[in-house]
């Protein structure tokens, strides 16, 4: 068996990142955390995860940038805010998590061909283009990049929907997509401000 | 009484039966609702993945052309309700977001001071038209059925402005109302999964089935739910759960739609029949 390191030194862990989890808006109160694992314990997720939310919280807390961007938890909160609402300190679970998300997109860490990304991506394509998501386009492009043989096990779902009117090819659209793109855009310009900072 | 309607992608989509029972209830209610000119998709749960303050200026664009009109905005989805509240309170709060989410407003000409009250459908209706007034629209009561009254997450969490987060009741009265019985159902704000049913099928789909599993083992005749996303997820995946699992067969209607019947509007109206687990057998003969 290959010897690999299980602890780490305090020098090896990330501190700049843990300082840029507690600035992001919701992770304020993250250095109030009390290990109790009630966050683990609500959500309805955790037994699927490669580290619960309370071990994800340590982590992230304590500079493990590695191995908390490249989690399947941060993908696997479905958003619910269960452990939000039970926080006894009021810590943001839900918030870090969206933050979490975003840093792995950035930094390119998030694993490949792993739907949500791809999911969250596209969904903001559609909007960008459209300023508004058709399901149905949605769903096939999703499987079309990631799996085709899971498309494929969904024709049933797919003829029950058009069976009962639920589905639609043509893409919805705004009127005023310039307008919309031209809000996005602005901040476009914001964010590379802030980068150069 | 007249409100704003913010429809979003699933009542125009998946969710049409929620829209038309929705329009139809409050139309006979006597309450108008005015569809916000232009709206566009309120970012959901995705966007906030990949941008977080273009996320916030999406829901703003929509904050901003509702704040026009002065009039309350009713968002049905779950997420859009959600989103739209979640954006106004954190542009409240972080003066740094509210100031980038209005400069890239004003570029494209608009303007939002956060006047906008966003609402969701059962808050009006318990709050405002009233459970008497309801009462004395029913007409055809829907006695001796049983449900299970299904929330799901956002709309109760994490922002609980008119219900309780761990037991909320606005839709058992609405129920109740409608001359059916409840059963008792812890789970009535279980995640349903969200999105992972079709991304991570392997997580997503058990969540559904427990969900729908004990609303069975409980006596329900049918789910009731007030978001687009649960009613899909329940209701469409039911024959990937029976191959998973175990059959179920329950019939998964929104609370608009049970409300609609109780109150003797036309099942066509309704959209009872965009149901893929047919209600039909349920609600036959009453």
């Amino acid at each position: 068996m290959p010897l690999a390191q299980k602890i780490k030194y305090e020098a090896e862990r990330d501190q700049d990142f843990a300082r840029w989890v507690i600035a992001q808006s919701g992770g304020e109160n993250l250095r109030h955390c009390i290990q109790c694992g009630v966050c683990s314990a609500t959500c309805p997720l955790s037994l699927y995860m490669d580290y619960t939310p309370r071990r994800l919280i340590n982590l992230a807390r304590e500079g493990f940038k590695k191995e908390v961007l490249s989690s399947l938890t941060i993908w696997l909160c479905a958003s619910c805010y269960a452990c939000r609402v039970e926080c006894p300190k009021e810590i943001q679970v839900t918030d870090i998590m969206y933050a979490l998300k975003r840093r792995a997109i950035q930094d390119g860490v998030y694993p490949r061909r792993f739907p949500i990304p791809v999911l969250a991506k596209e969904f903001g394509r559609m909007i960008f283009t459209w300023g508004r998501v058709n399901e149905t386009l949605l769903v096939i492009d999703l499987f079309l990049r990631t799996n085709w043989f899971r498309f494929l096990s969904m024709t049933g779902l797919g003829f029950n929907l058009m069976r009962t009117g639920r589905m639609s090819f043509m893409p919805d659209s705004i009127r005023r997509r310039g307008e919309l793109r031209k809000i996005l855009a602005a901040l476009d310009g914001e964010n590379k401000a802030e980068v150069a900072k | 009484m007249k409100y704003l309607y913010f429809p979003g992608c699933s009542l125009k989509g998946t969710g049409k039966a929620y829209e038309e029972s929705l329009l139809a209830v409050f139309r006979a209610l006597g309450v108008e609702l005015k569809e916000i000119e232009d709206w566009n998709c309120c970012g959901a749960t995705a966007y906030m993945s990949v941008d977080e303050t273009k996320s916030y200026a999406l829901a703003g664009r929509n904050l901003a052309i509702a704040e026009r009109e002065g009039l309350d905005v009713i968002a049905p989805c779950s997420a859009c309700y959600l989103v739209l509240n979640k954006t106004q309170k954190n542009l409240q709060d972080h003066a740094d977001i509210r100031r980038k989410v209005v400069a890239a407003l004003k570029t494209a000409g608009l303007d939002y001071k956060g006047t906008v009250r966003v609402r969701h459908p059962l808050d009006v209706l318990i709050n405002d038209v009233g459970l008497d007034a309801i009462a004395q629209r029913i007409q055809a009561p829907l006695k001796g059925h049983k449900f299970a009254p299904y929330y799901g997450c956002q709309i109760v969490r994490p922002y609980a402005t008119f219900d309780d987060q761990d037991d909320p009741v606005t839709m058992d009265r609405i129920i109740k109302a409608a001359g059916a019985d409840c059963v008792t159902y812890p789970l009535k704000t279980r995640c349903c999964g969200g999105s992972l049913t079709g991304t991570v099928p392997e997580a997503g789909l058990r969540l559904a089935y427990i969900l729908l599993k004990e609303a069975k083992k409980r006596g329900a005749e049918a789910v009731v739910t007030v978001c687009p996303l649960c009613q899909f997820n329940l209701d469409g995946y039911q024959d990937q759960i029976a191959r998973k699992y175990e059959a179920l067969d329950l019939p998964v209607v929104y609370f608009t739609q049970i409300l609609g019947l109780a109150m003797g509007l036309p099942a066509a109206g309704l959209g009872m029949q965009r149901g893929i687990v047919s209600a039909d057998a349920v609600l036959a003969g009453r």
